[in-house]
């Protein structure tokens, strides 16, 4: 069973790799566009996959943030997210990994309750934000209004390598 | 001239928007240029409706005429209506007789007026061979309700007939008799098909969506395509799903096709089926009859927000072949049983 480990590779030089892992395409293109537009003290690269785990033949880098999107409006999302967990080596959730709840603007379009990805994020002992990634305005969770571009600046500051 | 046609031909008038104002009058033929030229068209709308009637009260406009304005008027708002659709087969032994559109037309009135004394029934010719039909229903003793009419639009040389969805449903049995008998057919069926736009209607129906021709080299055009957005994409992120992604594209294609799909507001299923459950004891799953349970599916464009499903990641490809046989089928409403 292939599980993705936080240092079975070595470190490259100068690079950050931030994997990011949902079911819409769509948002997590949206969401690696803006973080790629931001200032980061590493040569970054975004992998987007939609599900772990990876495919195996492939020589990636090692990978140093996972972010899962969850998109509160879709229970296939949470399902998805969920599963793909089990691919993550335990270590990696000592501070590389991070939780995206998208949608939350909208509540009467969420069909996932907040507190289920609250305890999902605090099981996995890892950082958890709200957003609306498909609205201009986003919220992150007790901050007031950012756009997708403060989203990214959060991940990206908060992630303990870039 | 009668109050009450001057009221309806008024209110017909008004629901006009002024920017058709001078089309659909045109289209209507009645007022002639030199009256119309009479008119101030830039006045306020009411002032203006009020010269026009007071022109079709000189000219003595009847009832045939007024209706002919409803029809126009809603031939140019066909989406305000919601279409059902009507096939009709012969008998397998029947002739096949050429038509004759005078002959469907006197017939198709003889029989309404022979069931129901008063009913104002007015054709209008349209291309392709379709006729359009409107019928105000009275009764022995009413005069024809001239706001609540039912339309007909009937494709001479096929057995489609498609009618506006009628509040008085009482008189679609006649209607749907009246058709047959005209059109020297043998029988009438409802389809499950419905909608508001009658053109996707036609082309679901006729089955004129599909306007790609098949070809062995489907993968061709694919491969062009994940090419052009290669080039676009910033080369700093990485798909690690890239052959599912095609995968999905793939299949979205087989099903759905490269053209646009004709235009549907809502899919419903009507579910009688046991409930099957995974858990052992559950309530439900003893019940011996069978759940009934209505799913709808909405969308300004239902179709084409299925086939976007799968590559927004939202659905699995291939989607349920209950969502994706609705135009082959001609179907937007299912019913559902056990085997």
């Amino acid at each position: 069973m292939s599980v993705l480990r936080p240092l079975d590779k070595q470190p490259g030089l100068n690079t950050a790799t931030i994997l990011l892992v949902g079911t819409e395409d769509a948002l997590l293109q949206q969401l690696a566009d803006s973080m790629l537009k931001e200032d980061c003290a590493s040569e970054l690269k975004v992998h987007l996959a939609r599900s772990l785990p990876l495919p195996s033949n492939v020589n990636r880098p090692r990978i140093d943030l996972i972010v899962f999107v969850v998109n509160l409006h879709s229970k296939y999302s949470l399902r998805n997210v969920e599963e793909s967990l089990r691919h993550v080596d335990a270590t990696f959730f000592l501070g590389k990994v991070g939780f995206l709840a998208t949608g939350a603007g909208r509540e009467s379009h969420c069909s996932i309750h907040r507190n289920t990805v609250v305890r999902l994020a605090h099981t996995y002992r890892s950082p958890l934000l709200f957003c609306d990634l498909e609205v201009r305005i986003a919220w992150a969770q007790g901050k007031g209004s950012q756009s997708t571009m403060g989203v990214s600046r959060t991940l990206l500051r908060g992630s303990s390598s870039a | 001239m009668d109050e009450t046609l001057v009221e309806f031909i008024k209110r017909t008038i008004l629901k006009i928007p002024m920017t058709e104002m001078m089309t659909i009058l045109k289209a209507w033929n009645f007022l002639s240029e030199k009256q119309l030229q009479t008119v101030n068209f830039r006045q306020r709308k009411e002032s203006l409706v009020q010269d026009l009637v007071l022109l079709c009260e000189e000219k003595r406009a009847s009832v045939h005429d007024a209706a002919l304005l409803d029809i126009i008027y809603t031939q140019f708002h066909r989406h305000q209506k919601v279409w059902d659709v009507f096939q009709m087969s012969k008998e397998p032994g029947d002739d096949i007789d050429l038509f004759d559109m005078e002959q469907f037309k006197s017939s198709f009135v003889k029989i309404l007026q022979r069931a129901l004394k008063n009913v104002t029934v007015s054709f209008r010719d349209a291309e392709e061979n379709a006729v359009w039909i409107r019928i105000a229903w009275g009764t022995q003793y009413r005069k024809p309700n001239q706001y609540k009419p039912i339309y007909v639009v009937y494709y001479s040389q096929t057995p489609y007939a498609f009618t506006s969805s009628c509040q008085l449903k009482s008189n679609i049995p006649l209607l749907g008799q009246a058709l047959t008998v005209a059109s020297k057919h043998h029988k009438i069926v409802k389809m499950d098909l419905r909608s508001r736009y009658l053109d996707s209607l036609k082309a679901i129906v006729f089955k004129q969506y599909n306007r790609t021709f098949e070809t062995h080299n489907s993968t061709t055009p694919l491969q062009e395509r994940t090419l052009e957005l290669d080039i676009h994409m910033d080369s700093r992120i990485i798909h690690e799903n890239r052959v599912e992604k095609e995968r999905v594209q793939r299949v979205t294609q087989e099903t759905f096709g490269d053209y646009p799909q004709p235009r549907l507001e809502f899919a419903q299923y009507k579910l009688e089926t046991k409930f099957k459950s995974d858990f052992n004891g559950d309530i439900l799953a003893e019940r011996k009859e069978p759940l009934r349970c209505l799913i709808k599916f909405s969308s300004p464009h239902l179709l084409e927000a299925l086939k976007a499903l799968a590559p927004a990641g939202i659905a699995d490809a291939p989607l349920s072949p209950l969502l994706t046989c609705i135009p082959n089928k001609g179907m937007n409403y299912f019913k559902i049983r056990d085997k």
